[in-house]
């Protein structure tokens, strides 16, 4: 499928399917994604809890084996390969956690976490990898000689997840998977860290799959932003078309879920009641149509392609709101 | 205040830990008004669920609260333990973050409702299972009756959620103390339990306190608005006064950091620079000064006082306030 207006991808998912068994049951995280990221791009990816966001970012680094689908990176796919060849890969391809606190090694020095990944890429000489951890630890806003002697425990939620961004960024890499990066900091910590990786994008030209089940972050970094529901792609536009005309009944009701910060916006009573359904036995059909206003008969018999709504956006519904 | 249902006066809570004191509510006053929501907005560590823990007289064993707690004509700073219990469950309920801490594992949801009810209410067993499936159906649980047989891990969050306001609404309580009761939800299910919450309270006419971190989740949704930093409350407002004009610097901060729908992506974020300070080591002056772009002389020698605005019902602890209609 050659939907995503991507011209140039650096990162191309190709009918991605994940599916993991739990107690003998099988639950369709990831159904049939196809996305391209262009180099330089930071594609947003947003959905509620339990919508397969997260499996996919796994999935397109190899964390978790795609039962079928391709996931190029550059060119190479990197579902076939192994060993040696798919570590020399990931190295171009890094991941930053929700948890900062929990993705760092309570009994290991900041200085040693953040040069473990060049320890593992075989980088030898201790001087040299002392200047690539005090750069990364001086770009993400910390003194190197003041931190790195010092224990995780010894640093706040946002400091933390500082440290795991200079992690990150210690190899070089050119794609950068953020994973929630921000929902478990304050709203204060919150703005710096979202600004901190827009800098770091800038600095080090990166490209960014950025996951997110907050709209309001997700749009405030991302240039193009995909929707997925219960493991679907719902929706795939730029940034802010999408926020302004929302194909998608699912995109609309999650742009206006969310709570507005004037009280002089009523809160909408006209979300739908329900919740979504198991992904262990998805509805046939549209997957959101459970929940939607405008589902009918098609709508479960048929499921619903990707097809151009708007010059660069996609939305698979059967009934479209533009 | 005359006819204020709770009124919390003077309460300072103190935490002994082993890098000493830490003062988590420092002389914070507060009344809700029988019927009326107030919300308590703050980040993590500033206070804010130690406050309503010392209002349900639920602080960790070691705390130390002074001050007095008023509700409904009593002192419960002073009620012995067995008053409390009753109070507790029957007029005064409670709503957590994350309903499996406040739903019984082990236990049906049936159980869990039905002896909620009985242990405050004089209703036989068939008259309690009657108001649990009333109950259930008034929070929006669909087939009610089949959910009282099941445990709440075979419900998901939302639903689990639902339940916990059900028991929470089950004695008619005076007044509910909702604690970050949507943290833990999607967003589509966020909008639906705040909907629920709001209906439920204006139809009860019970009193309700919503503590968040999020000025979103108050400002359609709330009376009165209490704003916390490092365990003081410093702006308090009726809720449209409060957005209309913000006088703390940092309800404007915090207000500003939020990433907003309708500008631009990749615009920079005005960041709160900093971090709260170390609750153990408690500021001279304004708590609030070493992160503030408006901080200066006695800001960081002499503490603020909670002071009104145009009108008394606005208050602010700030010696640079915004001043009306934008920064003087």
């Amino acid at each position: 499928m050659m939907l995503q207006a991507a011209s140039n991808p650096l990162m191309k998912v190709e009918n991605l399917v994940v599916e993991y068994s739990v107690g003998g049951k099988t639950i369709h995280a990831v159904s049939d994604v196809s996305l391209e990221i262009a180099r330089g791009e930071t594609l947003g990816l947003v959905g509620e809890s339990g919508c397969g966001k997260s499996t996919l970012g796994r999935a397109v680094l190899q964390l978790r084996q795609a039962v079928s689908g391709k996931v190029l990176f550059d060119g190479h796919d990197l579902t076939s390969l192994k060993g040696e060849a798919l570590r020399k890969m990931r190295r171009r391809v890094q991941l930053i956690f929700q948890d900062p606190i929990a993705s760092l090694n309570p009994r290991r020095r900041i200085g040693d976490i953040v040069a473990e990944p060049l320890v593992i890429a075989g980088v030898k000489d201790p001087e040299e990898r002392w200047r690539r951890v005090s750069e990364v630890l001086s770009a993400v806003g910390l003194d190197p000689a003041l931190v790195s002697g010092r224990l995780p425990h010894e640093f706040s939620g946002g400091q933390c997840q500082r440290i795991c961004i200079a992690r990150s960024l210690v190899l070089n890499p050119e794609f950068v998977i953020c994973d929630e990066p921000v929902s478990a900091l304050d709203v204060s910590i919150r703005a710096q860290i979202l600004n901190l990786l827009e800098e770091m994008k800038a600095r080090y030209g990166l490209t960014l799959l950025f996951i997110a089940h907050d709209l309001a972050v997700v749009k405030a970094v991302s240039d193009r932003v995909a929707v997925m529901y219960l493991g679907r792609l719902c929706e795939v536009g730029p940034s802010e078309q999408l926020f302004a005309r929302p194909a998608h009944p699912y995109t609309a009701l999650l742009i206006e879920a969310i709570p507005v910060p004037d009280p002089d916006v009523r809160p909408t009573t006209s979300v739908p009641v329900g919740e979504p359904p198991s992904p262990i036995a998805p509805p046939s059909g549209c997957r959101f149509r459970t929940r939607c206003p405008r589902a009918d008969a098609r709508c479960a018999s048929e499921v619903p392609e990707l097809r151009v709504v708007a010059p660069g956006q996609f939305a698979a519904c059967h009934h479209p709101l533009i | 205040m005359s006819g204020a249902l709770l009124s919390v006066e003077n309460a300072v809570v103190d935490l002994p830990t082993p890098r000493g004191n830490l003062r988590a509510v420092d002389h914070v006053d507060l009344t809700v008004g029988a019927g009326k929501t107030l919300g308590i907005v703050g980040e993590s560590g500033c206070g804010k669920t130690m406050l309503s823990r010392a209002v349900l007289q639920l602080l960790p064993k070691k705390a130390k609260l002074s001050g007095r707690v008023m509700f409904d004509g009593q002192d419960l700073t002073t009620l012995p333990a067995e008053k409390l219990r009753k109070l507790r469950g029957r007029s005064l309920a409670v709503v957590f973050q994350d309903p499996m801490t406040s739903l019984n594992p082990v236990l049906t949801i049936g159980t869990q409702l039905i002896e909620t009810i009985q242990e405050h209410l004089e209703l036989d067993l068939a008259q309690a299972r009657q108001r649990s499936i009333e109950l259930l159906t008034a929070v929006g649980i669909p087939a009610p009756e089949q959910r009282l047989t099941q445990y709440p891990h075979q419900l998901s969050g939302g639903m689990r959620q639902r339940v916990a306001i059900a028991v929470a609404l089950s004695c008619e309580p005076k007044l509910l103390i909702a604690d970050e009761p949507t943290t833990a939800l999607d967003v589509t299910i966020q909008a639906q339990i705040l909907d629920l919450l709001a209906r439920e309270q204006q139809r009860r006419h019970m009193a309700m306190i919503i503590i968040t971190h999020d000025l979103g989740v108050v400002a359609g949704r709330t009376d009165e608005v209490a704003v916390m930093y490092a365990g003081r409350v410093v702006e308090r407002a009726p809720t449209p006064a409060l957005f209309k004009q913000m006088r703390m610097p940092y309800t404007e901060a915090l207000l500003a950091a939020l990433p907003k729908l309708d500008v631009p992506p990749h615009t920079p974020l005005p960041a709160i620079s900093g971090r709260p300070p170390d609750p153990t080591r408690p500021l001279k002056g304004c708590s609030f000064s070493p992160r503030c772009r408006y901080s200066a002389g006695r800001c960081s020698t002499e503490k603020p006082r909670l002071s009104p605005a145009e009108t008394l019902e606005h208050l602010y602890a700030c010696f640079h306030p915004i001043a009306a209609g934008g920064r003087a």
